[in-house]
This record gives structure tokens, sequence and C-alpha cells, in this order.
């Protein structure tokens, strides 16, 4: 599909809801992460107590997270080469806005797949609850 | 104020005019007995290891961004191609700042697990617990009776020493800068600190979490002392009061036990036993009075109990102006004789 005829898109009114899926997978995570181990710590183990099956489980979240991340990354990198177009996508046109937002989405999913790996790093470190 | 609280200890530099002594001002900050920039302990000695490298990068960072700022307002920089363009824009404004990102990160998270961890068993504990103003410690060392004291630290060099952490009343934080770290000190929960001082000297703490009107007048004294002084030191702190030796001193500890002290103050060894203030058994030996407001001197001591809430706006001792200079002036020398 070469032309960017407006008809031709995947979609007819251009939706703002996928911009946010990234963004919000790392909300979810960060708040996740950080429920499961306050939860662990608080109620599972004394003040000194092992980390280890929280550390496995953020390890599971932030594989789901990147999964769901490069997931929504890829959609906004396919909207972004839709048709031929240079950025940076800013005709008023429908082809355009959607060129737009799929390459914010794009950027939206890398910061986001950054954060969470920052917020998961700190697995690799921590192996209890102090 | 005490001189050795004063931040600015600029004697013995070298006084020249001008931006000279400009210098000297800002550096003046950066030794001193409270000072994380001058560590005398293993924690203070990541932290300011990791300022100065913060420090140092932010300086080429900034350097490298006024210099681009610069370029591209007034220099000839040849006509760029729009790829070019966004070398500079994915690698100085994306890739640049998360591989900077990630490095802190990580050396953050490689310092913290050590600064976190408890002493090895054995080690001397001190539970120190904030109050509105003041320090309630308890040296606890293994396997021996713990002592109680108040508003000054002393440690042993080279020790881990770990410090047992709470709070009465209201949120404080536990902070001596030239050791370590600060941890706060909440009511209801037990947080905890390790701190290895590794030269001797003393240095000054702090409440480092505003806890009510005199939140600036809750500080301490830390002594780092070579480990056969602070045994000395301890077991003598452990003894009780000793008997005062002459009349005016006597006539001080009748005039306190007479005015309601012991209502609050414990000095053991008497039927002084309260505990709501600080502990005064061996008061006459700290360097400071009222949690590090005052050189601790017999004058002071006056000052203290005659003008308490104007020394220490909020106080929760009542002052004892009310009482004739003669009485003030010997339960002063009752309290300097306890040593
Ligand atoms: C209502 C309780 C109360 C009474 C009564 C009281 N005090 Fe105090 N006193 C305190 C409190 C609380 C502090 C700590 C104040 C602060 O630093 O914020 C204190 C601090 C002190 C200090 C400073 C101790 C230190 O470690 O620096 C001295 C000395 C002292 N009181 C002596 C006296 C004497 C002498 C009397 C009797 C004439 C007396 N107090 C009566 C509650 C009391
Ligand atoms: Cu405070």
């Amino acid at each position: 599909m070469k032309t960017s005829a407006a008809p031709r898109l995947p979609e007819r009114h251009e939706s703002l809801w996928r911009l946010i899926v990234s963004p919000t997978v790392w909300a979810v995570h960060f708040m996740l992460s950080y429920i499961t181990a306050a939860v662990w710590c608080a109620k599972y183990v004394p003040r000194s107590g092992t980390l280890e099956p929280v550390r496995w489980l953020i390890a599971g979240y932030t594989l789901v997270a990147l999964g769901a991340i490069a997931w929504n990354g890829w959609d906004g990198y396919r909207r972004h080469r839709h048709g031929a177009s240079e950025l940076p996508h800013d005709a008023d046109t429908p082809g355009d806005r959607h060129r737009f937002l799929g390459f914010a989405t794009f950027l939206l999913a890398l910061l986001s797949a950054v954060a969470v790996a920052f917020a998961a790093l700190a697995v690799l470190y921590f192996h209890d609850c102090r | 104020m005490v001189h050795f609280l004063s931040a600015t200890s600029a004697r013995s530099r070298p006084h020249r005019a001008g931006a000279a002594s400009a210098v000297a001002v800002l550096l003046a900050g950066c030794s001193g007995p409270q000072s994380s920039l001058d560590p005398a302990g293993a924690g203070a000695r990541e932290i300011a290891d990791l300022f100065w490298w913060m420090a140092g990068g932010t300086v080429v960072v900034w350097v490298a961004v006024a210099w681009l700022t610069y370029s591209a307002v007034r220099g000839r920089v040849a006509e760029q191609t729009a790829r070019q363009a966004r070398y500079y824009i994915i690698g100085g404004g994306a890739l640049f700042p998360t591989v900077v990102l990630t490095a802190l990160l990580l050396h953050g998270f490689r310092i913290l697990p050590p600064l976190l961890a408890p002493a090895p068993p054995g080690s001397l504990r001190i539970a120190v617990s904030g109050e509105q103003w003041w320090w309630r410690v308890q040296y606890q060392p293994d396997g021996e009776e713990p002592v109680e004291l108040a508003n000054e630290i002393r440690l042993p060099v080279g020790e881990p020493v770990e410090f047992i952490l709470d709070a009465p009343d209201v949120i404080h934080s536990f902070w001596i800068p030239s050791l370590g770290g600060k941890m706060d000190m909440i009511p209801g929960r037990t947080t905890r600190l390790t701190l290895q001082a590794t030269r001797t000297g003393t240095f000054r703490g702090v409440c480092a979490e505003y806890c009510g009107e005199s939140h600036a007048l809750m500080a301490f004294p830390v002594v780092v002392m070579a480990k056969a002084e602070f045994s000395a030191w301890l077991a003598a702190q452990r003894a009780p009061a000793q008997a005062p030796a002459d009349p005016l001193a006597e006539r001080g500890r009748a005039a306190f036990l007479q005015n309601g002290c012991a209502a609050c103050h414990a000095v053991r060894g008497t039927e002084a036993r309260g505990r709501i203030g600080p502990d005064l058994t061996h008061v006459g030996g700290r360097m400071t009075l009222g949690a590090g407001v005052l050189t601790n001197n017999r004058a002071a001591l006056v000052r203290w109990l005659a003008h308490t809430d104007r020394v220490k706006p909020g106080v929760l001792m009542p002052h004892f102006g009310m009482l004739p200079a003669a009485e003030l002036d010997a339960v002063a020398a009752y309290l300097e004789s306890l040593r």
C-alpha cells in the first residue's frame, strides 16, 4: 500500500488511546512491583527477610510489561512508516495525523521500556527487605 | 553558640583579599564537624565520592550544553544535513542521558545495600530515641547491661556500630553527616543505621526532619574515640552519680530534689528517677547542654535553668527563673559536678 489516501487508513477516526498504552504499562509495572515488595516485606517475612520470590515476580512483571510495550511500540512504528512521508509528519492531513501519532507512540514506547528496565534493575541488587 | 558547632570554621586559613577569601568561604563549607564532604566514616566516604562524581559530571555536561547553545546561536557551524542533526538529537538528547542515568542508577544501587547492612553480631548497639527536642541515648554493648545517657554520642573508631532508632512523638531524622547517611526515626517503628567511623575527632549530628518549634535546636556532639578510651569512658558513664564533694553542690542536690527536677530527670544513684527528660547522671561531663545548644559550663547551666524557654522556644521543661540566684547557682554547681 504505497499511497496514503484517507479512506484506506486502518481506522476511520485516529484514536489517542494507543498513544498512552506504553506509559500506562510503565505505571502499572511500577505500582505492581512496589506493592508486591511492600506487601511481601510487611506481611510475610521479618524486616531482614528474603526478597527472593518478589524478585522472580518482578522479573515476570518486567517480561510481560516489556512484551506489551514492544507490541505497542511496533504498532506505532508501523503507523509511522505508513505510506510515503518524511518526518516530522506535520501536514494537516489524515495520513500525517496517522503517522504522527504512530511515531509519538513509538517514542513513548522507547521511553517506557527504559523506565521499566530502570525499575526492574533494582531487583538485581536488593536481596532482602532492608 | 558553641564554637565547634559553627559550620564555617575558617580559622587557620590564610587570609587574602577578594576572590581568595570568597573561595575560602565556599571551601569552609566543605570541611568542619558537620560536612558530608569531609568524611570520617565509611558511609560518608561513599556518599562524598558519589557527590564528587556527580558534581564533576554535571560540570562536564553543563559546559558541553553551554558550548552547544553558544555555537547554535553564534557559531559558524557548517550547514548540517538533516541526518547529522538527527544524530545530535538522538545521541545527545536520548542516548547520552540514558547511558549516564543508567550508570548513576547502577552505582547508586551498588552502594546502597552495604550502607543498609546490619553491623556484624556482637557489635556495639546504640538505641537512640528522637524526642522533642533532644536525644535519648542507650548504649547496649554486647552481653552487658545497657547504659542510658542523652544528647551526646561517643563511638569507638574503626568499629561498625548499629544504631536502633525510634521516636515517641513525631518523626525525627538521625544524621551525622561526617559519618554517613541519615535515617528517619518514626513513631511506632524501629529503623536501623550502621555507622563506622574511620578517624577520631569531634563531629556534629543533627535532626534532619522538621519536628516542631525547636527542630533547629536539636543537635548533638559526636565524639569518635580510640577503642580503649571509649571503653574507659563507657565504664565511667555506667557508674552512678558521684556524691557532691563541696557544700555548694550539696545544697544544689537538695534544691534539685526539692524543686521537682526528679519528676522528669534521672540521676542514677539518687532518688531522681524521672524519664520525661534527659538522664542527668553525668550531665556535667557533656560537651553541650540542651541538645547541642549551649557550651556546657556553670554559667550556661544557670542560663538554661533560668531561661529554658528562651534558650529553646517551646521546650518541654519549665523554666526555673523564679528561684533565687543563689539556689540556681547551687543547682548548677551540683549538675556541673555530675561528671
Ligand atoms: C516537666 C519535666 C521537667 C522538669 C520538671 C525539669 N526538666 Fe530539665 N529537661 C526536661 C526536658 C524535656 C529536657 C530536654 C529539653 C530539650 O533539650 O528539648 C530537659 C533538659 C534539661 C537539661 C539539659 C540536659 C542535657 O542533656 O543537655 C538540664 C541540665 C535540666 N533539664 C535540668 C533540670 C533541673 C535542674 C530541673 C529542676 C530545677 C529540671 N531540669 C526540671 C524536662 C524537665
Ligand atoms: Cu527535628
